[in-house]
């Protein structure tokens, strides 16, 4: 399944100029607020009426405005989880599920509500309504309903923007599942680093209105030349797999070799895992570092300095667990003498690593 | 009741009911696209309709009355047309349900826009993408979160067709059990001596009708919205 996109639409002074294509999994359409993210899956949807576009899921063509051809949302066969979740008031949880089923055409591959309910953990919701849910139980519902329309894509608008970090942390893992356990691919759309490091098979960047760059997450966010929403949103991306998990509360990693330590991570041992590692929180250190605090030191060789606009530079690091990036100032790359091809090591601080940097393996499509 | 009311007034009574039942009945689909329209299109004249339909509510009934005649009556422009196919509205009690309907017909609208005006167009949108067709959304959706609205314009309506006396009286005359209405009874009652204990009764009718309507829209508006959980 392919999700392809190109289209040109003008909102007063802004202009949005899109192309990209979505594969299998989860594409994050990412970028600053502003940027035009909703505005392309309101058009997907149906929602809005781009001035020129050509939208198109597999062969089925949704909209071309060169051929006149436009589908109005209804017939469009796209499941949409919108910020603020937009559950019917007047109906039941179940009820809410079933409605999109209700209009899906017959004969359909279709979710089982009872396999749906199970995977986001609702069932103990079914008969309340709307306004007796917390936010996250509110999003998990979106979630299903949407899924249960039978959709040929799934549309999320920054579903976890609306929620506090400790909903955030709840709803993440379903959407996990659902890239691993629903064959339904995903348009998700989010500025934030952290979602897009643990979801996305495919990451597309937004500037302006214009597509500037689509690759792999660890592709996006592992280049420094690239800064979607800053410096300070750069940041690793390894898979690693848990090896034990400690009585002092930490847990062991193995990540090509290189061994980690984390705060406890709720994955089993054995089970593999992908870690987003903030730029900002790596040190770097030319000699083997000794009495230090820090439990984790990766060797590695200096692969690209590259400096930013301010007193920043970003240095890549290649390391037996992959490519770790850190940030320095252009006074210290100096004072260490850094440069391409030189060895040193990245210091990670345990704790530096919160635990919505953590998440379930990267997919292999 | 019947032995309790004189046949003239339980004529009277029977009748107005029967008014109002038909006047708010038919003026509901009516009313609710007139709503439908205001609340959610724009477009050059909406202004004008909306005057228009707050017209009655301005101006004094009579003189609504009159307009009907002149419309409505057998030598008017529609009334004419109506009578070849064998509706006559004037000195008639369907002409006192038009009257009635008209008259109501601005509370009735102003109801249902403002709580059409309250309902979430992102709630459709949603139904949209879940693949309901526009004719599916609005019966499933948007219906169901305009009941309460629909409901409380329905007996402002009843009521005010109950209570309507001017327009009715100059277009349909106050003949009675034909175009005596409850209003027109207790008029035509207080001008004939001895009179009073008979408009009198009319009066406790009256008030009985309006309070039960009241109380059964209280009740039935509650229960829509505990229906919607309080949203």
């Amino acid at each position: 399944m392919t999700l392809s996109v190109s289209l040109r639409h003008r909102l007063g002074e802004f202009l949005l100029d899109a192309r990209f294509e979505a594969p299998e999994g989860v594409t994050v359409l990412f970028g600053r607020s502003g940027s035009g993210k909703t505005t392309i899956a309101n058009a997907v949807a149906g929602l809005i009426r781009p001035d020129h576009a050509r939208i198109a899921v597999n062969d089925r063509v949704l909209c071309d405005s060169e051929a006149g051809a436009w589908l109005p949302p209804s017939r469009r066969r796209l499941g949409y989880i919108f910020q603020e979740g937009r559950l019917f008031p007047h109906l039941t949880v179940r009820q809410n599920l079933r409605y999109g089923a209700w209009f899906a055409p017959r004969g359909v591959r279709r979710e089982n509500l009872a396999r749906v309910v199970e995977l986001l953990g609702i069932g103990g919701l079914l008969d309340r309504r709307p306004v007796a849910l917390s936010g996250g139980e509110k999003q998990r519902v979106a979630i299903g309903r949407a899924l249960l329309s039978a959709p040929d894509l799934l549309i999320a608008d920054e579903p976890l923007a609306a929620l506090d970090e400790a909903r955030k942390a709840e709803i993440l893992p379903y959407f996990e599942r659902l890239r691993d356990e629903v064959s339904v691919p995903i348009l998700y759309v989010s500025h934030a680093p952290t979602e897009v490091a643990r979801l996305a098979t495919t990451v597309v960047v937004l500037q302006d209105g214009k597509t500037v760059r689509q690759g792999s997450a660890a592709d996006i966010f592992g280049d420094p030349q690239l800064r979607p929403t800053g410096v300070r949103a750069v940041g690793a991306v390894l898979e690693a797999q848990v090896v034990a998990h400690h009585d002092d509360g930490l847990t062991e990693l193995d990540a090509g070799g290189a061994s980690l330590l984390l705060p406890r991570v709720p994955q089993a041992v054995g089970q593999s895992l992908r870690i987003r590692i903030p730029g900002q929180d790596v040190i770097l250190s030319r000699s083997a570092p000794e009495g230090l605090s820090a439990l984790n030191s990766l060797r590695g060789t200096i692969t690209g300095i590259r400096a930013g606009d301010g007193p920043g530079a970003v240095v890549s690091i290649e390391t037996a667990a992959g490519t770790v990036l850190a940030r320095v100032t252009r006074r210290s790359a100096q004072a260490l003498d850094l440069g391409v091809g030189v060895e040193c090591y990245a210091i990670i601080k345990t704790l530096a690593i919160a635990p919505e940097d953590i998440g379930g393996p990267l997919p292999h499509v | 009741m019947a032995g309790w009311l004189g046949e003239q007034e339980w004529m009277a009574v029977a009748l107005s009911l029967r008014v109002a039942f038909w006047a708010t009945l038919l003026s509901l689909p009516v009313g609710l696209a007139t709503a439908y329209v205001l609340a959610r299109k724009s477009f050059p004249g909406k202004q004008i309709v909306n005057g228009l339909v707050h017209l009655p509510l301005i101006l004094p009934p009579v003189v609504t009355g009159y307009l009907l005649l002149l419309t409505f009556g057998t030598k008017g422009p529609i009334g004419g047309a109506l009578e070849q196919v064998g509706i006559v509205l004037a000195f008639r009690w369907t002409g006192a349900a038009l009257a009635a309907a008209v008259m109501a017909f601005p509370l009735m609208v102003r109801a249902m826009r403002l709580s059409l005006e309250a309902v979430d167009p992102k709630l459709e949108e949603a139904a949209a993408t879940l693949g309901a067709s526009r004719f599916w959304v609005f019966v499933t959706v948007t219906l169901p979160l305009v009941l309460p609205g629909i409901l409380a314009g329905a007996v402002l309506a009843f009521a005010k067709a109950m209570g309507e006396f001017g327009a009715t009286i100059t277009f349909v005359s106050n003949i009675p059990g034909q175009t005596q209405t409850l209003p027109s009874a207790v008029y035509a009652f207080l001008q004939v001596p001895g009179g009073e204990s008979a408009a009198m009764r009319l009066v406790i009718v009256s008030i009985v009708i309006a309070m039960s309507a009241l109380i059964l829209s209280e009740w039935l508006a509650r229960r829509l919205a505990r229906r919607a959980g309080g949203a």
